[in-house]
């Protein structure tokens, strides 16, 4: 079966984005297809490279850019809601004449579309922190 | 046969930033040409509210952007008759184009019948 996924928890505030990637792994394990995970509202954080969390905790940036890797991921990220929260590429960082970028490899920068894109075109839209 | 999308708004419009992000996705969806219907049900009832004023906060006033709705073709939008009854909410005081009142069998039908659900 074909599933996208919303995320819209923030990362380590909310438990609904480990749940995100628990789901996530689970599917691939069970053979069905990943079309999308879209990060909207506070989910854009999850991008952001930036995050230093203790050696002995998750790092959901860095386990979603090797599932990506591995399984090929569409990993898109709400670019209204990332600008509002300052998770940019390189691009948007130029734009908007800032001097560093900390949107994490893997992950891409697009608009809403994306995510009713996801819906029509999945058979299951799940979505976590809504 | 069941209809695409269903957004369900269940969250005041000032208080966070679900119900603006919501209704961001709402224009986005409705902007590409798709059937989607909209329903407000707890907290997001208020979002209806006539006359808000939230420019001293300050924030964008979002019933303004609600009121566009009809313009994007967006013919399906109901509210909960029970949320409003609990906040004291009539729903003759609001003005929306368009809006239909569904009691709580009405909105266990609506969620069934749509193939995604987005909330916010």
């Amino acid at each position: 079966m074909k599933f996208a996924l919303a995320i819209h928890a923030a990362p380590f505030s909310s438990s609904a984005s480990q749940t995100a990637l628990k789901f996530a792994q689970a599917l691939l394990a069970e053979g069905h297809d990943i079309y999308r995970v879209f990060f909207y509202q506070d989910g854009v954080h999850t991008a952001n490279e930036l995050v230093c969390p203790p050696q002995d905790e998750q790092n959901l940036c860095r386990e979603w850019q090797s599932l990506a890797r591995a399984h090929s991921l569409d990993l898109v990220v709400c670019i209204a809601a990332a600008l509002r929260r300052g998770v940019l590429n390189a691009e948007e960082a130029e734009r908007y004449d800032k001097a560093a970028q900390n949107l994490a490899p893997t992950f891409s920068i697009s608009g809403l579309g994306q995510l009713l894109d996801a819906a029509v075109k999945s058979d299951r839209l799940v979505t976590f922190g809504a | 046969m069941s209809q695409q999308l269903l957004f369900v708004c269940r969250h005041s419009p000032y208080g966070g930033s679900n119900a603006r992000e919501g209704l961001d996705a709402i224009l986005a969806s409705a902007a590409y040409g798709q059937d989607i219907g909209v329903l407000f049900i707890d907290d997001g009832v208020f979002q209806l509210l006539p006359d808000q004023a939230p420019a001293s906060l300050p924030q964008k006033n979002l019933s303004a952007n609600l009121s566009a709705l009809p313009l994007y073709e967006v013919e399906r939008i109901y509210v909960h008759s029970e949320s409003l009854r609990e906040r004291g909410v009539p729903f003759d005081s609001l003005t929306l184009e368009g809006l239909q009142a569904v009691n709580s069998h009405e909105v266990g039908v609506l969620l069934s019948g749509h193939e995604q659900l987005l909330s916010f």
